[in-house]
């Protein structure tokens, strides 16, 4: 192993999580052993929770879960406690985002950089009870979960008086029932709190009026546990890698067609072509046989092979591209996949998992899947491609929520990249009809 | 400008509000329409129908104009492409799935979705997949379900949660598969549950009774003033060729805000049934149908030679004003008895001692600004929801609400304190756990139940204990007026405010219950039918009915008149804050019947001793010479009354309230001719309600 990382490869201790392979203990002690706790997290109890956000600020770190929101920022917007209200740090573990693994591997393989990061993020929030929100369907990993949350409490980095800075905090797990748009964070708390999970209104935001109506932060599991670690080797350490407003680490959920699918902590801005041809042994029959990638989750608009050879993996290179790094869960699709199916059962994954609460989504998303599936047989017009397009259009930005969005940006990437191939499906059939 | 208005300009038009308004709002004050259909203005807001779409200027996404707050500069447009398309855009998603059946549906003519279709929408849909069907739910015999036009508003299920308190109605399922309802199929538990159709901007919760009898542009509309409780509601009859068709309530925040009770809204089929059209007389133990002359010879002949103390007059629980004037003067001056009661349950007090001591002063609306209540022997859910609802707003805020009496579920957290009046000495000290909760409170109400409490026998020691306990935690101050009576008779307030009691020696309602079991009454007049408290009216040796059903109490009677029902004259009520307010008769009495003040005129004519009124105009203006506080200038407002009652030395005893009532749906004689009623009475059972309430100890 190299002595340095690269801008492709990162040395073990430049790792957050160094057992994301879980091949050592995912213990306390092994936890420990890594660089876990100890004293430097006493030393960060003891610094003052500004200081904290400060810092976290000056890392210029991004939410890990999609919307890569400045977590210092976010932290900011908190009020301190008053006295009169609880404040709250919730955990958004439902990591339900079609291509995304990253957070589970995290649970259940490192479950004490998450609560490492919790105590951290409480203490800088001040909030003495965090909650994490797990999918339900991580029943095993929460069980895991548990455990750990237990051993923290035995060795006294959970309760009252943490390692005897005064800092208290306690932390519970809460599974959820099953349902994608839970990962939204007003959902989430709506479901935490024992409501049907429903996006809430904004403003208020959950900092004024979250959780019980009390202000709230919550973040992504990654982005969470990614804070000790950050405080503890510090900020430049985290900016050496990535481009500027991207910096830092980032785990990296490849799937499809590679030839060794994973999940990789790997440097910020690492070009796409490096990470599927370094850690994932390349696309199944070579680069040539690229046909398509989604690079952040289902929600993105996909790339083309040319985009696909080009772009960072960042934030901002991908947006510019008209797509997101989401939760940097790559899909591949090689040219032995049928592209227009896969996205048509993208479209049926969001019709099944929009909540319902507001018109343009609950009517519309449903529309968009049935014209997904007849025109994905060629069962259509040319005309209805436009009428398609035009659909999408009326949902987006017209919902409470981001759901809709999501739903609607990987068809429109469809649109945008294989129009041909719904023509040229529409023609075939309209010849076997003929015929 | 001062410091709490905020400057901002829709469409070009300036407009200050006060901070922490809506778009929705600012727009409302500059008259331009924003269409709508989940936001209601006294519901919370939810934002999913996202038809109230617009502009702000900067703003990357158009917002919700019923939620996002206005700040100052802001500049926003209604009327841009952006949002007319975001507006066809959401039509056209809601009309998808919504079935084209508008020709038999009874909304039509009053549906939101249509009006904002036609003025918002687009001539053509560009789906031509598959609409979605949903199965019907049976809630109950109010409220008839067709739920594939649910447009998932969820209006209905913030109305049950919000206001009527009870959690029943609720949505199920993800995205498409939403489906609003209860979640067990069951009958609705709400006395409001009725106005969930008024609030249904579909068709999808629509009348049951009133399916498929008339079109919403057949009916006549006419204001007028709901009789089934005291809190006189204010309703509109609509009515096609004289038969009412349906019931709604007229908005008046100051009373119901936009609500009415299920009995309000549904009894009106009473109105059609067991009516009593013509004058009818008892010969032999068999009824036989007469004129109106004749009737009145059988009165005259009735009437020769017998004493006038052993006459004896009683005014039912549903009258106006103006027939009840006209009753007590035809008794007392035509007749010339005493005997003469408007009082028939046994209530106690009378306008000797000030129409305060008998009047819901706080005013309904008024009860929105306590801080505490102290329920004494009162089931206000029952007895008038809609004051209920007041309370509950105050109650959901952390206002604690006491109950004395009978315990029940008021849809809000309550203290049982105890069931007597005993419980009054702790709680007007605090250092006792019930006197806690009221430590500290300003704006005590208190409210007292007119049935449990003041119709006992020891009805005025036990208001003069009420009365001390209120001096004691200074309830009745110059600002703050927390001294409550609740009634639940329409009439009762009227009765009290006119008099319609014995002035010297006469015999009151109960006097002459026991004189009616003696035998020392020759002629009873039953004018309408009242709660007897279980008392009988037989024993006169001549019985006069007069009203609008075959009651059990008028066939128990030697001759029946008919009389109009309460939609069916022009009339004033005063409701249990003695508010006076004036309803228009919707239809005219049926066959033979004959509103009531004429009856008395043209009865007056055959004593010889003609009232002086010829015309309900006339009638008004001799009762409001009589009673100045009636006068036209005082209809519609709240008005202040004095307590003049001297208490009395009699002992008080502790005897437990009994329940202030029996059946919500058969509380009077339209209720009870009611089938519908009679229904709801048998799929309720306000008696199977389980408290939930905190115990104290």
């Amino acid at each position: 192993m190299a002595s340095k990382s690269t801008a492709t490869n990162l040395i073990r201790t430049d790792k957050v999580f160094q057992n994301l392979d879980g091949a050592e203990d995912w213990g306390i002690k092994g936890y420990e052993k890594r660089g876990g706790y100890g004293n430097e997290l006493k030393k960060i109890l003891k610094t003052d929770p500004k200081e904290i956000i400060e810092l976290v600020k000056a890392s210029g770190q991004r939410g890990r879960g999609g919307a890569g929101f400045p977590t210092g920022l976010k932290w900011s917007f908190m009020p301190r406690p008053d006295g009169k209200r609880p404040n709250y740090l919730v955990c958004n573990a439902d990591e339900g985002e079609p291509g995304t693994c990253k957070d589970r591997d995290i649970l259940r393989f490192d479950p004490h950089t998450l609560i490492e990061g919790m105590i951290v993020g409480c203490h800088a929030l001040g909030a003495e009870t965090g909650y994490i929100y797990v999918r339900g369907e991580y029943y095993d990993e929460t069980s895991r979960l548990q455990q750990a949350i237990d051993e923290a409490y035995e060795a006294g980095l959970l309760g009252k008086n943490i390692m005897g800075t005064g800092v208290n905090v306690d932390v519970y797990t809460h599974l959820g029932a099953g349902a994608y748009i839970c990962g939204e964070e007003t959902a989430l708390l709506e479901s935490l709190e024992g409501k049907k999970g429903q996006p809430r209104l904004k403003p208020p935001f959950p900092a004024q009026f979250g959780l019980y109506g009390c202000p709230t932060t919550i973040n992504n599991v990654e982005t969470i546990a990614q804070i000790p670690s950050i405080l503890k080797r510090g900020v430049d350490w985290w900016t050496q890698f990535g481009r500027p407003n991207n910096h830092g680490t980032k785990i990296f959920c490849i799937s499809g067609a590679v030839n060794k699918p994973c999940n990789i902590e790997a440097p910020m801005s690492i070009s796409l072509k490096d990470l599927i041809e370094e850690h994932c042994d390349g696309v199944m029959g070579g680069w040539d046989n690229l046909q398509a990638i989604i690079p952040g989750g289902s929600s993105t608009p996909m790339l083309n092979p040319e985009q696909s050879g080009e772009v960072l993996m960042d934030f901002d290179a991908l947006r510019e591209l008209g797509t997101g790094l989401g939760t940097a869960g790559v899909i591949v699709m090689n040219k032995e996949v049928d592209v227009l199916d896969v996205m048509t059962r993208i479209s049926g994954f969001y019709k099944h998992e929009s909540c319902g609460q507001c018109t343009p989504c609950r009517e519309g998303v449903g529309w968009v899947y049935r014209l997904m599936e007849r025109l994905r047989d060629g069962n259509g017009t040319v005309k209805e491609l436009d009428q398609l397009f035009d659909v999408t259009k009326r949902i987006e930005g017209r919902t409470i929520c981001a759901f809709a969005d999501g739903a609607m940006w990987p068809v429109q990437g469809t649109l945008k990249h294989f129009r041909g191939e719904f023509e040229k499906r529409i023609e075939e059939r309209k010849k076997q009809g003929a015929a | 400008m001062s410091d709490n208005l905020i400057n901002l300009t829709i469409d070009g038009h300036e407009v200050s509000v006060p901070q922490g308004s809506t778009i929705m709002k600012a727009a409302e004050k500059l008259s331009i329409e924003i269409p709508h259909f989940c936001y209601h203005e006294r519901l919370s807001v939810a934002g999913n129908c996202r038809m109230c779409l617009v502009n702000i200027e900067g703003a990357p996404k158009p917002v919700t104009s019923c939620s996002w707050p206005v700040s100052e500069g802001m500049k926003v447009t209604t009327s841009c492409d952006d949002t007319k398309e975001a507006r066809k855009g959401v039509m056209e998603f809601l009309l998808i799935n919504h079935p084209l059946d508008c020709p038999i549906c009874d909304q039509a003519g009053e549906c939101d979705l249509q009006d904002v279709a036609v003025s918002y929408g687009s001539d053509r849909s560009h789906y031509c997949e598959s609409k979605r069907s949903v199965d019907d739910l049976e809630i109950g015999s109010k409220i008839k379900t067709v739920m594939t036009r649910c447009i998932h508003c969820t209006r209905c299920i913030r109305f049950a949660t919000e206001v009527a308190g009870v959690e029943e109605m609720g949505a199920t399922g993800r995205g498409e598969n939403m489906r609003v309802g209860t979640y067990v199929e069951q009958a609705l538990q709400s006395e409001l549950a009725g106005n969930m159709i008024d609030l249904c901007p579909v068709g999808a919760l629509t009348s049951k009774p009133y399916a498929f009898t008339a079109r919403a542009w057949e009916l006549v509309r006419t204001p007028s003033i709901d009789v089934m409780d005291a809190v006189g509601t204010n309703i509109r009859v609509d009515s096609r060729a004289g038969e009412v068709m349906r019931i709604v309530p007229r908005e008046n925040a100051e009373v119901n805000e936009e609500w009415m009770s299920d009995t309000a809204r549904f009894s009106y089929d009473g109105l059609a049934r067991n009516r009593l059209t013509t004058p009818m007389h008892k010969v032999s133990g068999k009824w036989k149908s007469i004129t109106w002359p004749k009737a009145f010879d059988v009165i005259a002949k009735a009437h020769k030679g017998v004493d006038v103390d052993r006459i004896a007059g009683l005014a039912g629980d549903i009258h106006s004003l103006e027939d009840l004037y006209a009753f007590n003067d035809f008794m007392k001056d035509v007749i010339g008895t005493d005997n003469v009661d408007g009082r028939m349950d046994g209530y106690t007090l009378n306008r000797e001692d000030g129409l305060g001591a008998s009047l819901m002063n706080t005013g309904i609306a008024g009860l929105e600004k306590a801080d505490a209540f102290v329920l004494i022997g009162t089931n206000p859910r029952l007895e008038a929801p809609l004051i209920n609802t007041r309370i509950r707003k105050q109650a959901l805020k952390g206002a604690p609400v006491i109950m004395v009496g009978e315990d029940a579920d008021l849809t809000y957290t309550s203290t049982h304190a105890g069931v007597d009046i005993k419980v009054l000495e702790g709680l007007a000290k605090p250092a006792t756990k019930l006197g806690k909760l009221l430590k500290g409170k300003e704006n005590i109400a208190v409210i007292v139940g007119a049935k449990a409490v003041l119709t006992r026998t020891d009805a005025r020691p036990q208001m003069r204990e009420i009365l001390s306990f209120c001096e004691k935690m200074n309830v009745a101050r110059k600002d703050w007026n927390g001294f409550n009576v609740l009634h639940q008779q329409a009439g009762r307030a009227g009765a009290l405010a006119l008099g319609i009691t014995p002035e010297d020696n006469g015999m009151d309602a109960s006097a002459i219950y026991k004189a009616l079991k003696g035998g020392k009454i020759d002629v009873l007049w039953q004018f309408g039918e009242g709660d007897t408290g279980g008392e009988s009216l037989s024993g006169a040796k001549f019985s006069i009915y007069m009203g609008t059903h075959k009651t059990e109490a008028a066939k128990e009677a030697n001759l029946m008149l008919p009389l109009a029902a309460y939609t069916e004259k022009d009339g004033l009520w005063m409701n249990t804050e003695g508010r006076v307010q004036e309803a228009k008769a919707a239809s005219k009495p049926p066959l033979n019947a004959k509103e009531d003040w004429k009856v008395f005129r043209a009865l007056s004519d055959v004593f010889k001793s003609t009232l002086p009124f010829n015309t309900l105009k006339a009638l008004r203006e001799n009762m409001i010479e009589d009673w100045p506080i009636l006068a036209e200038e005082h209809w519609g407002a709240k008005q202040e009354f004095d307590i003049a009652f001297k208490a009395g030395k009699a002992t008080v005893t502790d005897t437990a309230y009994t329940a202030p009532v029996d059946s919500f749906y058969l509380s009077n004689e339209i209720l009870r001719a009611s089938p519908v009623m009679a229904e709801c009475a048998a799929e309720n059972g306000a008696a199977k309600f389980k408290p939930n309430m905190k115990k104290v100890s």
